[in-house]
């Protein structure tokens, strides 16, 4: 957490995540969690895992911060071997899990502090940087009365303050967003980017958005039956579903000017309908004036242009072979139908 | 199932990228200090307090849970040994007052059996809460605040003791007010001394180790309730009739001897006995310590070398 120590620090030159060919299986092999998997997660990066329903998101997770042991393969966390070392991972590490797992009928306050005893800190340490988090996420006015009054994103937002408690340089965070509301919601995307750019903290989130995996990643890994299946920046996964699309409205029909656009340097593939063209381009921003300025040049009027992004739908597509939107709906309802369930067992 | 984003989903997202618009906290004040992260206490027992004062002080701010676990013992005393009265039993056959107390002295170890059933209820209360302390793991699971402890780096070891030193701690402030109610219902303080009153208490603290530990134990695994359940009923009755907290052993078949000596729930009350009524006891009393000094350390050094594996999954 501290700005000054982490930048003073060597950089590692190892990957502050290591993931060598991990397994977890269940049920005696029938379950097939999380199946081979590797990938390498830097020092200062958001990295997100992105998935759709029992894809093993949570299951690597648990595996990397020890709650699981993998059934084969290897890891290591902050340069710990997770079989050899779990203790120092998780003196190292903060985990902000899927599920509230707050004590209800404590205070905010009080949860908070009893995370920082079980990391064995110090109260001198742990009462000021404890308030100071719950000031963080905004819980200050709520910290002294009990988790049961709190609403769900109240107790999401507590969840993060205790994840932090240690001063972890990689916080593991399981579907922060899920269940939020819009507010809610954006308020733990500015902590998330709050923590990477003022505290230069790695971030290991996972989400089953893929706006969300787009505006606060840095790289993505797709994951799905228990496979990543890409990895790569939102820009790269993009990219690989191919380039930006430009409209071109062209108010004469002819001539056909598909050869002379399709000279321009950025552009990758020109479809001319009835005085539309469809320009297929690398950087749509670029090519967009260059292929204005070919059509003026002609003496021709452009009466429409737009310009449209690949989005990760299409890459998540492409990748997995289906929409992760048809699962979505299922989903909410699953979660909400559990967070009654336990309402009515308390 | 809609293949296109709805407008609304759309807009939460958009909303959300405009929030970020929003001056920057950090820009401010900092929130958080940049300070250097303090030594941390590494020792195996680190968070071992901090867990058992979580629950004891979640038991104390409920007085309603307090009060419900003394209610059957109270009603036990109260209806069972106040109506159960043997000495009148036996004056009515014609019997002496001096053969009168004579047979019950023989039969129970002490003239009265309302006291005789006190010691009986202090065990009882023992049992039934180290019966619950299991509970308490098994919602800890279900709510998610086992894998939270998990996560960190407090012992594996210290998690299970914690929840058997709660259940020690509370079961032995239960059965301090069941002897005080018993008391003023009057049960027989003659030979009451502080040395004997303290001795009935390790009596009772052990016993408390060694069953809590063994419900904590087989609570490790599960995350069911009704499970959970099963397992008290299954052995909390059995327990506690199988021994010889409610009547004597000589007065049961020689099949239930059998079983209720091996009961360590038995051998506390042999030795409470001793020590408050001045019973004469059927074992040496530091036999019946030594009994139950191996049940309480047995148990827990179990409980704590499979909370090692039975917690890791
Ligand atoms: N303890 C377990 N026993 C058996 N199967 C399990 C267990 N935990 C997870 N699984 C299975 O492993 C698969 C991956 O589960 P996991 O929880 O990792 O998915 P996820 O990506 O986190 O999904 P979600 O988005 O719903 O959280 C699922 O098929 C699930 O049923
Ligand atoms: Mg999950």
């Amino acid at each position: 957490m501290a700005q000054q120590e982490s930048s003073s620090l060597p950089r590692l030159s190892k990957p502050i995540i290591f993931v060598d060919k991990l397994s977890k299986t269940f049920s005696d092999g029938k379950i097939k969690a999380v199946d081979d998997v590797s990938f390498e997660v830097k020092e200062g990066e958001v990295f997100g895992f992105l998935g759709p329903n029992g894809a093993g998101k949570t299951t690597t997770i648990n595996m990397l911060t020890t709650l699981l042991k993998p059934s084969s393969g290897n890891a290591e966390v902050c340069g710990y071997n997770v079989y050899k070392h779990p203790t120092e991972v998780r003196r190292s590490v903060g985990v902000v899990p899927q599920e509230y797992t707050a004590d209800e009928e404590m205070t905010g306050y009080d949860n908070i502090i009893l995370c920082a005893d079980l990391y064995g800190m110090p109260r001198s340490d742990s009462k000021p940087h404890g308030e100071e988090l719950l000031r963080l996420v905004e819980l200050q006015d709520a910290a002294n009365r009990k988790v049961s009054t709190y609403s769900g994103g109240m107790r999401r937002r507590l969840e993060l303050a205790c994840g932090l408690i240690n001063y972890p340089t990689l916080l593991f965070l399981d579907e922060p967003t899920l269940g939020l509301d819009v507010q809610t919601r954006a308020a733990v995307w500015k902590y998330i980017r709050m923590l990477k750019d003022e505290y230069h903290m790695t971030l290991f989130m996972t989400t089953h958005y893929l706006e969300e995996a787009d505006a606060l990643c840095d790289r993505i890994a797709i994951i799905d039956h228990g496979h990543v299946v890409k990895i790569g920046s939102p820009e790269e996964l993009k990219a690989s579903v191919g380039g930006d699309v430009i409209t071109v409205t062209v108010r004469e029909a002819t001539p056909d000017l598909s050869t002379d656009i399709a000279q321009i340097p950025l552009v990758r593939d020109v479809k001319n309908t009835a005085g539309t063209y469809r320009v297929k381009a690398e950087q749509g921003e670029e090519a967009a004036p260059e292929i204005m300025d070919l059509i003026r040049s002609k003496g021709m009027h452009v009466t429409k242009i737009a310009l449209t992004k690949p989005t990760l739908d299409e890459a998540y597509l492409e990748f997995t072979g289906r929409q992760l939107r048809e699962e979505e709906t299922d989903r909410m309802s699953m979660f909400s139908q559990r967070v009654t369930m336990r309402r009515a067992r308390s | 199932m809609d293949k296109n984003p709805s407008p609304v989903e759309d807009n939460r997202f958009r909303e959300a990228t405009v929030q970020e618009e929003v001056p920057r906290l950090a820009n401010t004040t900092p929130l958080i200090s940049p300070r250097p992260a303090p030594e941390l206490n590494t020792s195996p027992l680190h968070g071992l307090w901090a867990l058992t004062k979580r629950d004891l002080k979640k038991w104390f701010t409920n007085p309603y849970q307090l009060l419900i676990t003394l209610i059957q013992p109270a009603v036990w005393l109260g209806l069972f040994g106040k109506a159960l009265n043997f000495g009148s039993f036996i004056s009515s056959t014609g019997a002496s007052a001096s053969a009168q107390n004579m047979i019950l002295f023989n039969t129970f170890g002490t003239t009265s059996y309302f006291s005789f059933l006190a010691c009986g209820m202090l065990a009882s209360i023992i049992l039934f809460t180290a019966s619950f302390s299991g509970m308490s793991v098994v919602f800890d699971r279900r709510f998610g605040f086992l894998n939270k402890a998990l996560s960190t780096p407090v012992g594996r070891g210290a998690v299970v003791m914690a929840k058997v030193f709660q259940s020690v701690g509370r079961s032995l402030s239960q059965a301090a007010i069941v002897l005080a109610i018993a008391v003023v219902l009057g049960m027989d303080t003659a030979n009451f001394t502080i040395l004997g009153v303290a001795g009935a208490f390790l009596f009772l603290f052990l016993m408390s180790m060694g069953l809590s530990s063994l419900f904590v134990m087989l609570a490790l695994k599960s995350s069911n309730w009704q499970t959970q359940m099963a397992i008290i009923n299954l052995l909390n009755l059995p327990l506690l009739f199988a021994s010889n907290s409610l009547f004597p052993t000589t007065i049961m078949p020689s099949w239930l001897q059998a079983v209720v000596k091996v009961n360590p729930v038995s051998y506390s009350n042999d030795g409470v006995r001793q020590l408050l009524l001045g019973s004469p006891g059927f074992n040496a009393l530091w036999f019946d310590y030594a009994y139950l000094f191996g049940f309480a350390a047995f148990f827990s050094i179990v409980g704590i070398v499979l909370s090692w594996r039975l917690l890791s999954k």
